[in-house]
């Protein structure tokens, strides 16, 4: 890196560095300003300069696909897990397969849950877990949720093996990590969607797909924190295994894998909570459950009911990741020998019985077994009830704002999005990169969005930038005030930490449907529902930056007589800002990945064409489409994070 | 209510789940797909129960509406229920000339989609339906992405309604502006009605929301043979696409090839389903406003319906 080269205090490569980045800016400033006198191959890229890459990527695939034969493989493979899907598809919610003994009855599930809480963390966690089961059962949503777990039950433990796996093969050879990481940065930014199509191809629709898709999405993370788990194992541990003469095998098995059991264990909790945020997309190839209901129920305009299933999967992910974490923080207990069996295993023992209980009771008791939509409760109509008095409302406002938004405001940014010549918005890319990382950083963002340029997306990319520059902004004007109230004291910081959770596993299909009912079918909507995910990391990341200040830096302030304003924007903002950046970098991928969804609203950038690539399978589109929006991902991500690291490191921070 | 029995007498369970005779159909699951719209989806359980009750095993699986063709060619599903001319035609017929699927007869009901408009609409223009009426009067559609010209809010692009085609060859004051999905143009109905704004979307029947908002097709000169190839065809001797769509579009069943061969019995049944207009929209009305569930709607469907649909059987 180039960082080993700076000094802190008035170094002269920063100065060169910032003025040729404002001397590259110019030279930016005069290619827009010639807009109208340019030749017209540096206004929009030529056409020799545009490459067929999607037919590129369809040739590779359909080689890939018939000459080599991997069809054969992949579908072979996709059977090996529609057997095990069968499996608990017919435990869980009696699917006519082997074994045939499902479903299990509502209650047998819902006494596990009670007694898995309990044993983690005690009544609390009990009363969530439980709790969310009899919620389900109570809202007739049981065999749907039992169809989503089904998938979910074979995905998640499949992406931890997985994903552990990889893990430690990164972390035994260099070269295999070199290779992994893009491959991981690129899979992490890369829409959804795109990564579907092949998978229709490779493997087909059903259950399966849903399965395959989740365990690639929710995979990376986890590789990522077993490779940090295991790095992370002192010397010493290593040392005192080597001295009790352990094997390769047993040093990995019993002294590696334990000490870094915390990581991995939030590898796990990461992996369970992209299994979920997974769950309606995944239904667009044929997942079953919660999500494909979701879709229905949305397309009938059942705003009621679909916030009725937002509700289970919020309440899943919450009881997952809190399970998860318990688990995680929870020391591994240990016993005095002659310690009877039952004490050991209470909560082994305590589970079955309560199991053994309610599965004979729900040989009685119809209710205990099964709970059908008739017999189940609804809140969908207060819900349907308040939204439609909000919208009726606020019509006024929106009225207003829709018209003032679009005449004002976004109109005319997309116009000047579309005005400016590619070329400038090249050579103003590599001005910033220049500034922040000089010609490295400048390189790296020529070369992201020079392939875009060359996908042929040009345009299309530009109304994607335009509605993430707007939404981002708008967020950060909203997320950022919200933040610093937050990060005041600890109650608010948790509540806003709430909402921002909640925010964040609501499935995002939810809130196209009111959007579009407030604005209408254009960019305020599609602006609208992008800014609710952009301000979550910004208000989630302030927060942790202002509550992470050092007390001592805030006390000597408060020692100097500084006020309230003055610590907050001379010391704390300051200090938290390298953090704050890291949510304004999370904001923008997040903005991206609801920019693609929010195509089934009616936009005109790049997901729209997503779409219709999903639905024509073409391989090749769809992921030519899927690396434009990554790169933009991945080039803010480099900056931010180049940005972030020369800061920190002036500030002492590293 | 399996697992009961299973505890009581596992072999007796066995039985119970293993299908029951109807010797030539293969016992593997006939695979019906399901789509996101709530006719379809009841017509799949209504279809699917048949099958059940001939002692066929169906299963469900949900796919995208213009990918299931592939699907259906491979043999990854067996049958589709709703092919509708004007929004599936093409991708059929892509399908078809591949090979893998052919088509299983039409039903009854005949298929129209074009703009539309609820029935509130026609206070603000009242010389609806005809097109020239509502071209007139297109500055009451207007709104502020769209200027002085009326806005019209078509399908997703992907469904290639050439709306855009249209509003130029007719010379018409409108900009049309796509939504992204379904829900999104039922969005903008619901928001309309409840300001009774004049709004007009493209709409198809049969659907659902003929049920719960009334109203009318557009009057666009007449579809012809040959009117989105050939200028000639149609009032705008220069243009193409100067016409409505069919009024009376097809809609089929599409099965599998190999579906023959394999469940001939159920193949059978499939060639002489057909549904009517009414009986589509019924099964829609019994999930979308009696908000049953789907399986049930399909349930109490057969029940009342069982003159119908039992000589389709053959028994």
């Amino acid at each position: 890196m180039t960082d080993q080269t700076m000094t802190p205090a008035g170094n002269p490569q920063t100065w060169t560095r910032s003025r040729t980045g404002w001397t590259i800016f110019i030279a930016a400033c005069l290619l827009a300003i010639g807009n109208s006198v340019l030749p017209a191959g540096l206004v929009r890229p030529p056409e020799w300069l545009v490459l067929p890459f999607a037919d590129w990527i369809n040739a590779l695939f359909v080689f890939v696909r018939d000459d080599l034969g991997l069809l054969y493989l992949t579908r072979a493979f996709a059977d090996g897990v529609e057997w095990l899907l069968d499996v608990t598809a017919n435990l869980l919610y009696g699917k006519n397969r082997w074994p045939r003994i499902g479903p299990i009855p509502w209650t047998v599930i819902a006494s596990i849950g009670f007694v898995i809480g309990y044993a983690l963390q005690g009544w609390r966690l009990s009363l969530l877990t439980g709790g969310t089961f009899v919620w389900i059962a109570v809202m007739g949503q049981w065999k749907w949720a039992m169809e989503t777990l089904s998938v979910i039950v074979v995905a998640a433990p499949f992406s931890i093996l997985f994903g552990l796996v990889m893990g430690i093969l990164a972390w035994r050879s260099k070269t295999f990590e070199r290779i992994l990481n893009p491959v991981l940065n690129i899979a992490q930014s890369l829409p959804h969607f795109a990564y579907m199509i092949p998978v229709v191809v490779f493997i087909g629709v059903g259950p399966k797909a849903g399965a395959i898709v989740t365990i690639i999405f929710s995979v990376p993370p986890m590789i990522r924190m077993s490779l940090l788990g295991l790095r992370k194992v002192p010397h010493e541990v290593i040392e005192s295994g080597h001295m009790c003469g352990s094997t390769r095998w047993q040093l990995l098995r019993h002294v590696r894998i334990p000490t870094a059991r915390t990581e991995i264990l939030v590898g796990v909790n990461q992996v369970i909570m992209q299994c979920l945020a997974m769950v309606v997309l995944a239904s667009f190839i044929g997942m079953p459950g919660l999500g494909q209901k979701l879709l229905q129920l949305l397309q009938a305009l059942k705003i009621g009911r679909s916030v009725e299933i937002g509700i289970t999967i919020v309440l899943l992910a919450v009881m997952l990741d809190r399970c998860t974490k318990a688990w995680a923080t929870k020391q591994p207990e240990h016993f005095e020998k002659g310690t009877s069996f039952a004490v050991h295993n209470k909560f082994l023992l305590l589970g079955i019985g309560l199991s053994l209980a309610c599965l004979v009771l729900a040989q009685f008791i119809p209710l205990m077994d099964q709970i059908g939509r008739r017999d189940a409760f609804t809140i969908s109509k207060p819900i349907d009830a308040v939204a439609d008095w909000f919208i009726v409302l606020i019509d006024p406002v929106t009225q207003w704002l829709r018209w003032f938004l679009i005449t004002w405001v976004l109109i005319p940014i997309r116009d000047a999005f579309l005005w400016m010549p590619y070329a400038a918005v090249l050579a103003l890319l590599a001005a910033a990169g220049w500034a922040i990382g000089g010609l490295r950083s400048a390189l790296v963002c020529l070369g992201f969005f020079g392939l875009i340029a060359m996908s042929g997306w040009w345009d299309r990319a530009m109304i994607t930038v335009y509605t993430v520059v707007v939404a981002v902004s708008i967020a950060a004007v909203m997320g950022f005030p919200l933040g610093i109230w937050g990060s005041f004291n600890e109650k608010r910081a948790s509540i806003a930490l709430l909402i921002c959770d909640t925010l964040q596993t609501f499935p995002s299909f939810i809130y196209l449907i009111p959007v579009v009912m407030l604005f209408g079918v254009n960019d305020v909507a599609v602006v609208g529902a992008v800014i609710l995910f952009a301000a979550v990391p910004l208000v989630r990341y302030t927060i942790e930056g202002l509550r992470q200040v050092p007390e001592t830096l805030i006390e000597a302030a408060d020692m100097s007589g500084a006020t309230k304003m003055q610590t907050l924007w001379k010391v704390r903002l300051p200090m938290a800002l390298p953090t704050i950046m890291v949510g304004v970098n999370q904001s923008v991928m997040f903005s991206l990945f609801m920019v693609i969804i929010a195509a089934f609203i009616g936009t005109q950038d790049l997901g729209q064409e997503m779409q219709r690539a999903l639905s024509s399978t073409d391989v090749g589109k769809g992921l030519v489409l899927g690396l434009a929006v990554a790169f933009m991902g991945l080039m803010v991500d480099h900056l931010v994070s180049t940005w972030a690291r020369s800061k920190k490191e002036a500030l002492g921070l590293e | 209510m399996k697992f009961r029995k299973h505890l009581m007498a596992s072999a007796a369970a066995m039985a119970m789940t293993a299908p029951m005779a109807m010797a030539e159909d293969s016992s593997d699951p006939i695979i019906i797909p399901i789509h996101n719209w709530s006719s379809q989806i009841v017509m799949s359980h209504v279809v699917g129960q048949i099958f059940e009750s001939m002692g066929n095993s169906v299963e469900y699986v949900s796919t995208d509406s213009q990918a299931v063709y592939e699907s259906v060619r491979l043999g990854d599903v067996t049958l589709e229920l709703e092919v509708w001319e004007g929004a599936f035609g093409k991708s059929f017929n892509e399908a078809l000339a591949k090979g893998g699927l052919h088509d299983a007869g039409d039903h009854n009901a005949v298929t129209r989609e074009d703009w539309w408009y609820p029935a509130w609409t026609k206070e603000a223009c009242p010389g609806l339906p005809s097109w020239e009426a509502l071209n007139d009067c297109a500055a009451a559609f207007a709104t502020p992405e769209t200027g002085d010209k009326g806005r019209f809010l078509g399908g997703p692009v992907d469904w290639l309604k050439h709306d855009a085609e249209r509003v130029e060859a007719l010379n018409m004051n409108f900009t049309v502006v796509n939504a992204g999905s379904a829900s999104a143009l039922w969005a903008e109905v619901a928001a309309a009605e409840k300001t009774k704004k004049p709004v007009v979307i493209f709409n198809w029947t049969p659907n659902f929301a003929e049920a719960v908002w009334p109203g009318e097709f557009v009057e666009f000169p007449a579809w012809e043979e040959g009117c989105d190839k050939d200028p000639a065809v149609g009032p705008n001797p220069d243009a193409t696409y100067d016409c409505g769509n069919p009024a009376n579009g097809y809609l089929k069943k599409a099965a599998w090839d190999g579906m023959k061969d394999k469940w001939p019995a159920a193949y059978e049944t499939l060639t002489q389903i057909s549904f009517t207009n009414p009986q589509i929209a019924e099964m829609a009305k019994l999930v979308d406003i009696d908000e049953l569930e789907p399986e049930d709607a399909a349930a109490e469907w057969l029940e009342a319906n069982e003159d119908l649909w039992k000589p389709w059987t053959g028994s």
